[in-house]
């Protein structure tokens, strides 16, 4: 036997729980049946897309970023461009790789040997949320692949190295927006014993704020700047209103997502018809784009990190025994 | 006494001093004070929710002591939580595992924690000995609770441990399976000089298997040494069950004669008496019995060593409560 005294090299926690994770995700149900609703509906999108790009093309010589017109132009029948579908989608892959990760492992009695193994209990946490991400980062990047096949074989562009580079800036923000679902599913999941109760939390929130947030933030904004008819008040009143709606992660993703995929876009804010007068329609290009959506992204990335830090100190704080 | 000499100048591996845990000004632990030798099987025994897996899991770090001191291979849990956890076995109680996954791959996953990969002999031999390598590459979720619990016994083991502890080890497996486990904690002890610390509501089942036993009921002991020495130093009638065959009239007329008999009631089948007497005089009783011209084909002894004094603690509680 070995002597008590004798040291052993430990390996990296999270990296062990992280190894595990994943391949248990991969190997899931849940992985499959999220790829297929994925594919199909990617499908469809930028088959809609590439083919209303194909038709207004002749008319539109001369637009440059073609190409990123695949993830953000609308057409018929699929009513809603492709990074609306993603800014659906990300909320519920969140949940689904994050809802059960602590209460699953408490449900199937695995939690007290786990946490009697030489691995701190942050170490588990950080592995399960790498590991969730991973996966995503994986699906997301197939459906960025898979919508640039498409577009490539059906239009003929070829993306330049800007539209490329912007799309993985894209996809950078749409992990890190994948990443706070998860993070408040994960905190859920410390907080809820049942499973079923942690996924109701992630998704009442998501519902409440994309179907009222737009309520909710006008009704704040007023309290804030009340309109008294002058155009004044009217101008502080929008402003307010739109730094309101930027606490909500839907908001910040959505503006975050407009202004890298569409460099035609050169502000968020608001703007006076006196500002655009006589502005050439022009094309930000990439850094500017960047200036442009900067504080959407660290505020994005903020809001993320303060999530999963809750959710870590909620399980380490917590108790073993259920 | 009787600890003085079972311990003799062997290395202390578990060391606690007035160890209490309280919830709400709720003493679960009060007072604890053990101390287990290398290589000695220890059993922790009294009902459910006496406080011995709270004791467990503070053995382990894993709960927070209200007051007193651990230390646990020379070191306290709460400091060096990962050099305890390292040489620390835990099977706990209802132990759970990742169902999708096989028994050798949960085996294996403890393994990669404890930074002894790649021991893929060790996993079959572990296996083999809890009598589980039929199964081996079946996933768990298909396994039996008592299946769970021979895995559970492998997976502590997986680590090397200089001590092992085991909450209710026994309570899932069949009568033939108990006898297993039991023999191989016996031999990690004797040739390994693993130090077992077992807790276990079933005290006729794990006695036999022990050097030494606390009796714990609400979180204090009642009573601490070893098995026969503690019901030796029992006072009291015990009872025990004669049975005869043929006419067993006189031998119960002759039973009621001795002095040192207490009571006699018929038993539960025919032709039996059980009797309460003066325990030292069991073969003083048998031999009188002997010479009268019945029949004396059984002789039982009714109260378990320790059933005894764990009965009698509950009487006299019940007695404090009325």
């Amino acid at each position: 036997m070995t002597t008590v005294t004798e040291e052993t090299r430990l390996p990296v926690g999270w990296r062990v729980v992280a190894r595990k994770e994943l391949a248990d995700h991969l190997l899931s149900g849940r992985f499959v049946v999220l790829m297929a609703v994925l594919g199909i509906a990617t499908a469809a999108a930028v088959f809609a897309a590439s083919g209303g790009i194909r038709d207004v093309a002749p008319a539109a010589q001369g637009i440059s970023a073609l190409f990123l017109k695949l993830f953000t132009v609308t057409a018929e029948p699929v009513p809603f461009p492709l990074i609306v579908f993603v800014g659906f989608l990300a909320p519920l892959l969140g949940i689904m790789f994050g809802f059960d990760s602590v209460n699953g492992e408490r449900s199937q009695g695995t939690l007290p040997r786990l946490l009697a193994q030489p691995i701190h209990r942050d170490q588990v946490i950080l592995g399960k949320f790498v590991a969730g991400l991973a996966v995503v980062t994986i699906m997301l990047t197939a459906l960025v692949l898979f919508v640039s096949g498409i577009g490539i074989f059906r239009l003929g562009v070829v993306p330049s190295p800007a539209e490329v580079t912007r799309l993985f800036v894209w996809l950078l923000l749409a992990v890190v927006y994948v990443g706070f679902w998860q993070a408040l599913a994960t905190l859920a999941s410390v907080v809820a014993r049942r499973a079923s109760t942690s996924a109701l939390i992630p998704v009442g929130v998501w519902l409440v704020l994309t179907l009222f947030g737009g309520f909710i933030f006008s009704a704040i904004a007023g309290i804030i700047a009340p309109r008294d008819g002058s155009s004044a008040a009217e101008v502080a009143y929008l402003q307010a209103e739109q730094t309101v709606s930027q606490a909500s992660p839907i908001t910040l993703f959505q503006q975050g997502s407009t202004v890298l995929l569409d460099p035609e876009v050169r502000t968020i804010g608001l703007v006076t018809l006196e500002q655009v007068d006589r502005a050439i329609v022009s094309e930000l290009n990439l850094v500017q784009s960047l200036l442009v959506v900067w504080p959407q992204l660290v505020v994005l990335l903020a809001m993320t990190a303060a999530m999963f830090a809750i959710s870590y100190v909620a399980f380490v704080r917590q108790e073993v025994r259920a | 006494m009787a600890s003085a000499t079972s311990r003799d100048d062997r290395e202390v591996r578990i060391r606690t001093e007035s160890l209490t845990k309280r919830y709400d000004d709720r003493a679960v632990v009060d007072n604890l004070d053990l101390e287990i030798a290398a290589g000695e099987v220890f059993g922790l025994l009294g009902p459910n929710g006496a406080g011995k897996t709270t004791t467990i899991l503070m053995l382990l770090g894993l709960v927070e002591p209200t007051e007193g001191s651990i230390e646990v291979l020379g070191m306290d849990p709460r400091r060096h939580p990962l050099e305890v956890k390292r040489h620390v076995g835990f099977l706990p109680d209802a132990v759970g595992f990742y169902d999708t996954m096989t028994g050798r791959q949960n085996l294996r996953f403890t393994a990669r924690l404890n930074g002894v990969e790649g021991d893929d002999e060790t996993i079959e031999r572990l296996l083999d000995e809890v009598g589980l390598l039929y199964a081996a590459d079946q996933p768990v979720g298909e396994y039996s609770r008592g299946m769970k619990q021979r895995l559970g016994l492998a997976d502590a083991l997986i680590k090397r441990p200089g001590v092992l502890i085991l909450d209710e080890p026994t309570t899932a497996i069949d009568p033939e399976g108990v006898a297993e486990i039991l023999n191989l904690i016996r031999r990690l002890a004797n040739d390994d000089g693993v130090t077992i610390l077992l807790s276990s509501h079933l005290l006729h089942q794990v006695q036999a298997v022990c050097d030494r036993v606390a009796i714990f009921v609400d979180g204090v002991v009642v009573a601490q040494g070893r098995p026969h020495e503690l019901a030796a130093a029992q006072s009291g009638p015990v009872r025990v069950e004669f049975r005869f065959e043929g006419d067993e009239e006189p031998a119960r007329r002759r039973l009621e004669e001795l002095d040192w008999v207490v009571a006699t009631t018929p038993g539960r089948v025919p032709g039996s008496w059980v009797v309460s007497l003066e325990s030292a005089r069991v073969p003083e009783t048998v031999k009188e019995l002997a010479s009268t011209d019945v029949s004396l084909v059984g002789v039982h002894r009714m109260d378990d060593d320790l059933d005894a004094i764990y009965r009698r603690y509950f009487e006299s509680r019940e007695e404090v409560e009325a």
